[in-house]
C-alpha cells in the first residue's frame, strides 16, 4: 500500500494547468469561494486548528501569523508568496507551482481576504523562470474570471497578484531580504525592528507564507479541516509535502502524513539506496538542516519526534547521502554552498564562513592543525549567536550536527584516546 | 516620554523608551564595543560587536540595533559575551591589512583601540586579506579596500547624507566589497571629493591623500618662498588633534605652530572670504538689478561644484562665477603678493591648510592658474597639518599666540563665519545691505540662516527690495533646492551651499571624530570669534580696501574678472547617451 | 552584431539601447521592478552581461544611481558584470548533485568542450559555471543552459546529446 496521501496534491495532474476552465472543471475557486462567504475570525480559527506550521522551514504557526497579520493596523496590506525556494534538495513548491498553479492564487486570495489585503506578491525565484509564463497567465485568467481584481465575486473585497523575480539568491528566502528584492535592491536582510508584519514591502504591513503553506489554506478551505488534520499524529496533524532525493532509488516530491518514520520514507517511498549501496547521513531541510545517521532511522517524521533527535522538518527536504560520498566531503559541499550565499553583509557570516570553510579544507586534505576543529566551532557558535540573520545562523548546522553524529571523521576519538 | 526600567549589569538604569541597549548603557558608564555605529547615522548592525546577552534570548542581541523593554536585564561582560565579542573581532582583524604602524590612522583607528581593548594577542585564525587594487589616482581621496572592515559607514555619508551614490556595498559573501560601480576609480564616479566618507571611516580604508611630504620639501628648499594660508574653519577644530575641548579656538597657537614649521608666510584666508563678498556680493546685486540668473548659488566649496558639475550641468548658469577663497587667496599670492615683493611667482610655494578634501582637487583644477603657475601648489587638510605639527615635536598646547602676517592678514567677523553653515550668506547680506542702502545696519545677526538646519531660508528687507534667501548644507539637502530651480518653482534670490553636513567645521578634512555634536561646538565656536572681532562686515576690512585701491580696482572690474572669477564646465562624465536617447 | 555600434558605449549601440527602452516601459519604468528588467535586458545582450555602459544607460533612464544598479548586479548570481557566451551552462555544485554523480558529469563538459568552470570557449559560444540548487534534484545530476533544465546527466553520451541541442 503507497504511503503517500493527496491533499495538499490532490489536484496534481487532475487539470490543465494553463486553463482555469479546467481548473474550474475540478471545483476551482470554491474555496476563495468559501472563504468569501466567512469572516476572517472564521478563517483565522480554521487555520489555527489546521495547526499547519509554516513550510518554508521557519515552521511558524500559520493561524497565529494571520491572526497578528489581521490583527495589524492599515488600509493597505501585502501578502507575499514566498517561492523562493532556495534550499538545496527542496522542489516541492515547483510542484505546486507546475502542477497546480491555480490553488496557490486561491491560497493567497483567502490570506489576501483574512489579513485584509489588497495586493499579493509571489517572489518567483529566477531558477524557475520556466514557470514565470505559467504563473502569468494563470494570473490574468483568475483576473478575467474575477476571482482577482476589483470587488471579486461581489463580495467587495479587492486583490491583485503581481509578478516578481529573483535573481539566484538563497538569502532571498529570508522575509526580510526577499521584501528588499521585490524592491529592487540587493537582497540583505533588513534590521528589526520594524518588523516586517508592521512595516515590511513599501513599509506596508506584510504577511509572507511559503507557497506550499497557502496551497494548504485552500485545500482547507475547500474540504474542511477534518479532511486535513485527519491525517498525520496528534502532535503534528496533517500532511508535507517533501523533497526526497539523493543517493536513493525514486526521488522526487511525495505528500506523506506526519508520522511516517524516516526509514519508510527512505526505504518505503524512495526505494531506498541505489547498487546496493548504504546510508551514511541523511539531511533534513535543506543545506541549513541537520543531519543525522542510520541509528536514528525509526525516528517517526513529526515536529516532534525531529526535535527530539535535534532534527527539523524545515523546507521538507531529505537529502540521503551513501557510503560512496565522505562526510567531510558532504560538510565541505555544504560550506561552498553558504560560501556562494552569504550575502556579506554582518561579520561573523562574511568571515566566519571563510574562515571555518579554509579548516574544513585542510580537513578535506587530511592536514589539519590540531586547533582547527576547535576553532572552527568556537566560529560556528559564534555565527550562530551573532549573525544578522538565518542564514549565519543556520549555515553551521550540518558541520556541527556532523562532528556530533561523526567524531571519528573529525578525530575526536583519538584525541579522547590520549 | 514612557520611561522604561531595565537592568545592565545588574545595575538599574530608567531610560526614555526608544533607546538602544547600547545607548542606555552609556548612562550606566558602560561603553558597549562598536565599529559601524556612529552617532549621526542610520543603525547598520553590520559588524556584530556590540552583542550583548539579554535574560531570555537564546541568543545574543546587537546592542546598538535593540531596544530596551520595561523589565529587560542585559549581560555586557559575561565570558560568553566577552569570548564572541574577541572572536568578531579576531574574524575582523583576519581580513585587515595589519600594516597599521605605517597606517595614517595609527593611534586614532577604532579598529586599534578595539584591539587593545580586547587584548588581542594571538588568534588561530589564518590571515587572509582579500583586497581590490588601491584607489589612489585622484587628488583628493585613497581607498584602500585591504583595510576596510566593510562596515559601510562610508556608504551611509556618501548615499544618505550626501546622496552622491559613488560607493555601495556589493557582490556577496567573501567578496562583499566597499566600492564605487565596476570598481571604477573615484574620479571616474559622481564622487564630488568631500571626503565625508574619509571622516567617518573607523579605520584607514579611505584617507585624505597625504600631501605633507611635498610640503615638507618645499620647505626645506632654500629657493622656495612658501606661504600658507588657512581656512576659518581649521581653527575651530585643529585643537581636536590635540585633545583640547572640542570648538576650541587656536587661531593663535596654530599661527605660531606654522611659523614653527618653516613657512614663510602666514596668512589668512578669512580675509580672501572677505574679498569673496564684495566680489559675489556685488554679482548678486548686478545679477538681481540687471536680471540675471537667479537664483545665484554660492562657489565657495568645491564639493558642491564638483557636485554640479557632474550631476546638475545644465544648472551650472546659477553659480556664481566667483573663485573660492583657496583660489582667490592662490590667485593673489601668485599675483599681487609676487608684485609687492618682486619674488618671481614661480618660486612662491603656496600652499593651503583647508578642512576639505575637495580643495585638493579645486587645486588641481587645470583653470586654476595665475601668471602661468597654479595658483594653489598644495592642500592639506587639518588633519595633514595636525600630523605635522605633531611630527616636528611641537607642543602644541603650550604654544604662545601668534599674529598673522600682512598683505593678507586681517579677515573680518563676516569672513570668519564662512566656516559654519549660513556663514557666507549671512557675511554676504550684511555687505550687500550696506553696500545697497548706503546705510549701517541695524543688526549684524541673521541668525535665521544660522544653525543646523538642514534648509534654511529668510527674507530680507533691503530698503524695499525683498530679498529671499536660501542655505543648504550637506548635497542631499542642496539637491532638494536644485530640484526646485528645475521646476521653475525656487523662490530664491540667493543660495549659500556648502557640500558638507554643519559646512566647513565639519568638512571632510576635519580631525576624526567629527560627529553633530562636535560641530555645534565648532558652529558656536566660530560665531564667538565673529562677536569678538572689532570689524565684523567684509567692506570695512581695511587690507580688502587697500587691494582695491592698490591693484584690483573695483569688484567685478577686469582685474578681479581675471584673477577671482572662473567658468563651470560639464565634468563630462563617461558616457553622454543623449543621442542614443533621441 | 550590427553595424551601428556608437563610438565610445562599448557594446551599446542605438539598436540595443532601443532594445532596452522596450525593457523599461514595458515595467513601466518601476524603479522596483529593477531585477526583473536587468534579467531582461541581460538576455538581449550577447554574451548574456550587463557592461557598465548598460548599466549607465539604465541608470539615465530610470533615474537609478548607477552604484546601487551595480550593487543588484554584482549580487544577484543569475546577472552578471563580465560578458560569458550564447549558451551559459549552470552545472548544479550543490550537494544533491554532488551525492549523484556532478564531479563526473563537470569532467564530461569539460572534456567535451575544453573549458572549465568561469571559462568559455575560444568561438564564444559556450560557458560554464557552477551554480548552486537549481530545484531539479529530482532528475540530478543536472545542468541549466539558458535556463532550460536537463538532468539525469550520468554519462558523457548523455551529456554530448544535450549539448549537441545547442549549436
Amino acid at each position: 500500500m503507497s504511503k503517500t496521501v493527496s491533499f495538499i496534491t490532490e489536484n496534481f495532474g487532475k487539470y490543465d494547468p494553463n486553463s482555469i476552465d479546467s481548473y474550474l472543471s475540478i471545483g476551482g475557486f470554491t474555496a476563495v469561494k468559501n472563504a468569501l462567504a466567512m469572516s476572517s475570525k472564521e478563517i483565522i480559527e480554521i487555520a489555527t486548528k489546521s495547526a499547519v506550521k509554516g513550510r518554508g522551514g521557519a515552521a511558524y504557526d500559520t493561524g497565529r501569523k494571520w491572526s497578528q497579520a489581521a490583527s495589524v493596523p492599515g488600509d493597505n496590506k501585502v501578502v507575499i508568496c514566498n517561492a523562493d525556494e532556495g534550499e538545496p534538495c527542496t522542489f516541492k513548491d515547483r510542484n505546486i507551482i507546475e502542477k497546480d498553479p491555480f490553488r496557490l492564487l486561491e491560497g493567497m486570495i483567502i490570506a489576501g481576504y483574512t489579513v485584509g489585503a489588497q495586493n499579493g506578491y509571489i517572489y518567483l525565484r529566477e531558477e524557475y523562470r520556466h514557470l514565470r509564463s505559467l504563473l502569468r497567465n494563470a494570473i490574468q485568467q483568475t483576473m478575467d474570471k474575477g476571482y482577482l481584481g476589483d470587488n471579486i465575486m461581489d463580495s467587495g473585497f479587492s486583490f491583485h497578484i503581481h509578478l516578481y523575480s529573483g535573481a539566484g539568491a538563497y538569502v532571498c528566502g529570508e522575509g526580510s531580504t526577499l521584501i528588499e528584492s521585490i524592491e529592487g535592491k540587493s537582497g540583505r536582510p533588513r534590521i528589526k525592528p520594524p518588523f516586517i508584519k508592521e512595516a515590511g514591502l513599501f513599509l506596508l504591513p506584510t504577511l509572507v507564507n511559503n507557497v506550499e503553506t497557502l496551497a494548504i489554506a485552500a485545500a482547507v478551505l475547500q474540504n474542511g479541516v477534518d479532511d486535513y488534520i485527519k491525517y498525520g499524529t496528534p502532535d503534528s496533524p496533517g500532511t508535507k509535502i517533501i523533497s526526497l532525493a539523493g543517493n536513493v532509488n525514486k526521488p522526487g516530491a511525495y505528500e506523506i502524513p506526519f508520522g511516517l518514520t524516516l526509514r519508510e520514507i527512505i526505504y518505503d517511498i524512495g526505494g531506498g539506496i541505489p547498487d546496493g549501496h548504504k546510508l551514511l547521513l541523511f539531511q533534513l531541510g535543506g543545506a541549513s538542516g541537520k543531519i543525522g545517521s542510520a541509528n536514528i532511522l525509526d525516528t517517526p517524521y513529526t515536529y516532534q519526534g525531529l526535535a527530539k533527535e535535534g532534527l527539523v522538518v524545515g523546507s521538507g527536504g531529505v537529502l540521503v547521502v551513501d557510503d560512496r560520498t565522505r562526510v567531510i566531503d558532504f560538510v565541505k559541499s555544504i560550506q561552498d554552498f553558504f560560501i556562494h550565499e552569504s550575502c556579506g553583509k554582518c561579520t561573523p557570516c562574511r568571515e566566519g564562513n571563510r574562515q571555518i570553510a579554509k579548516i574544513i579544507d585542510r580537513f578535506v586534505e587530511g592536514n589539519q592543525k590540531p586547533d582547527d576543529l576547535h576553532t572552527a566551532e568556537r566560529f560556528a557558535n559564534i555565527m550562530q549567536n551573532c549573525s544578522f540573520c538565518g542564514l549565519g545562523e543556520t549555515a553551521q548546522s550540518a558541520f556541527l550536527t556532523a562532528i556530533k553524529h561523526f567524531p571519528e571523521e573529525f578525530g575526536i576519538q583519538q584525541e579522547v584516546a590520549k | 516620554m514612557k520611561m522604561i526600567n531595565i537592568k545592565i549589569d545588574n545595575i538599574d538604569v530608567t531610560v526614555p523608551e526608544g533607546t538602544t541597549i547600547l545607548e542606555a548603557a552609556k548612562k550606566v558608564n558602560v561603553n558597549i564595543p562598536h565599529l559601524c555605529y556612529h552617532p549621526d547615522q542610520a543603525i547598520k548592525a553590520n559588524c556584530r560587536i556590540c552583542v550583548v546577552d539579554v535574560a531570555g534570548s537564546k541568543k545574543l542581541t546587537p546592542s546598538c540595533s535593540s531596544y530596551v523593554f520595561e523589565g529587560m536585564e542585559v549581560q555586557t561582560n559575561t565570558k560568553k559575551v566577552r569570548d564572541m565579542q574577541k572572536g568578531i573581532l579576531e574574524l575582523i582583524l583576519a581580513n585587515h591589512d595589519q600594516d597599521c604602524l605605517k597606517c595614517l590612522r595609527n593611534g586614532n583607528c577604532e579598529l586599534q583601540s578595539l584591539c587593545q581593548r580586547f587584548n588581542i594577542s594571538k588568534t588561530n585564525l589564518e590571515d587572509t586579506v582579500d583586497a581590490l587594487p588601491l584607489d589612489n589616482t585622484n587628488p583628493s581621496l585613497v581607498r584602500d579596500s585591504a583595510k576596510c572592515i566593510k562596515c559601510n559607514r562610508c556608504v551611509e555619508a556618501c548615499q544618505k547624507g550626501q546622496e552622491v551614490y559613488a560607493l555601495t556595498h556589493s557582490h556577496r559573501s567573501v567578496h562583499y566589497n566597499i566600492t564605487p560601480a565596476y570598481e571604477a576609480p573615484l574620479e571616474q564616479t559622481f564622487c564630488v571629493f568631500c571626503g565625508q566618507c574619509s571622516a567617518v571611516c573607523p579605520v584607514g580604508a579611505i584617507v585624505e591623500k597625504d600631501d605633507t611630504a611635498k610640503v615638507w620639501d618645499a620647505i626645506h628648499d632654500p629657493k622656495k618662498h612658501v606661504v600658507v594660508q588657512v581656512a576659518p574653519a581649521v581653527r575651530v577644530a585643529l585643537g581636536d588633534v590635540f585633545n583640547l575641548p572640542k570648538g576650541s579656538i587656536v587661531t593663535g597657537k596654530m599661527v605660531s605652530a606654522l611659523r614653527r614649521l618653516g613657512f614663510d608666510k602666514i596668512f589668512d584666508t578669512n580675509f580672501t572670504a572677505d574679498l569673496t563678498i564684495l566680489e559675489e556680493g556685488n554679482e548678486l546685486i548686478k545679477r538681481v538689478t540687471q536680471g540675471g540668473t537667479l537664483p545665484m548659488i554660492t562657489s565657495c566649496s568645491p564639493g558642491w561644484i564638483n557636485f554640479v558639475e557632474g550631476r546638475y550641468d545644465h544648472l551650472l548658469d546659477h553659480l556664481s562665477t566667483c573663485k573660492s577663497p583657496q583660489q582667490m587667496f592662490g590667485a593673489l599670492s601668485k599675483s599681487y603678493y609676487s608684485d609687492i615683493t618682486g619674488i618671481d611667482p614661480a618660486d612662491i610655494y603656496t600652499v593651503s591648510i583647508m578642512p576639505c578634501t575637495a580643495k585638493k582637487f579645486e587645486a588641481q583644477r587645470p583653470e586654476m592658474k595665475t601668471n602661468g603657475v597654479q595658483e594653489v601648489d598644495v592642500v592639506l587638510t587639518t588633519r595633514e597639518l595636525g600630523r605635522m605639527i605633531q611630527s616636528a615635536g611641537i607642543d602644541f598646547i603650550d604654544l604662545e599666540e601668534g599674529q598673522f602676517d600682512n598683505p593678507f592678514g586681517i579677515g573680518t567677523g563676516a569672513g570668519a563665519i564662512f566656516g559654519a553653515t549660513g556663514g557666507v550668506m549671512e557675511a554676504a547680506l550684511r555687505t550687500a545691505y550696506e553696500v545697497i542702502t548706503g546705510k549701517a545696519l541695524p543688526d549684524l545677526n541673521f541668525t535665521e540662516v544660522r544653525g543646523l538646519e538642514g534648509i534654511k531660508e529668510s527674507t530680507i528687507d533691503i530698503d524695499g527690495l525683498e530679498l529671499k534667501v536660501a542655505v543648504a548644507h550637506g548635497l542631499g539637502n542642496a539637491k532638494k533646492l536644485l530640484k526646485q530651480i528645475e521646476k521653475g518653482e525656487s523662490p530664491y534670490a540667493f543660495i549659500e551651499v556648502m557640500a558638507c553636513p554643519g559646512g566647513c567645521i565639519g568638512g571632510g578634512g576635519q580631525p576624526i571624530k567629527s560627529t553633530m555634536d562636535v560641530k555645534a561646538q565648532r558652529i558656536d565656536a566660530i560665531y564667538q570669534i565673529d562677536e569678538n572681532l572689532p570689524l565684523r562686515k567684509s567692506h570695512t576690512n581695511p587690507e580688502v580696501i587697500e587691494l582695491y585701491e592698490k591693484f584690483l580696482g573695483e569688484p567685478l572690474g577686469h582685474k578681479s574678472h581675471e584673477l577671482l572669477h572662473t567658468h563651470y564646465k560639464s565634468r563630462g562624465m563617461k558616457y553622454n547617451f543623449k543621442e542614443l536617447m533621441e | 552584431m550590427n553595424s551601428t555600434e556608437t563610438k565610445g558605449f562599448g557594446i551599446l549601440t542605438k539598436d540595443l539601447a532601443t532594445k532596452i527602452d522596450t525593457i523599461i516601459n514595458y515595467y513601466q519604468s518601476d524603479s522596483t521592478k529593477l531585477v526583473g528588467i536587468l534579467l531582461d535586458i541581460q538576455d538581449v545582450i550577447p554574451k548574456q552581461y550587463i557592461p557598465r555602459e548598460v548599466a549607465s544607460y539604465v541608470s539615465e533612464r530610470m533615474n537609478i544611481p548607477l552604484s546601487k544598479i551595480y550593487d543588484v548586479i554584482s549580487f544577484y548570481a543569475a546577472l552578471s558584470d563580465v560578458p560569458r557566451a550564447d549558451y551559459v551552462i549552470q552545472l548544479c555544485d550543490s550537494v544533491v548533485c554532488k551525492v549523484t554523480g556532478n564531479t563526473d558529469l563537470r569532467d564530461a563538459i569539460s572534456s567535451i568542450l575544453g573549458i572549465n568552470e568561469g571559462e568559455a570557449t575560444a568561438d564564444g559560444k559556450y560557458w560554464l559555471e557552477y551554480t548552486p540548487c537549481f530545484g531539479a534534484c529530482d532528475v540530478s545530476p543536472a545542468i541549466r543552459i539558458n535556463g532550460k533544465v536537463h538532468g539525469y546527466l550520468t554519462s558523457k553520451d548523455s551529456v554530448k546529446a544535450v549539448l549537441d541541442q545547442y549549436q
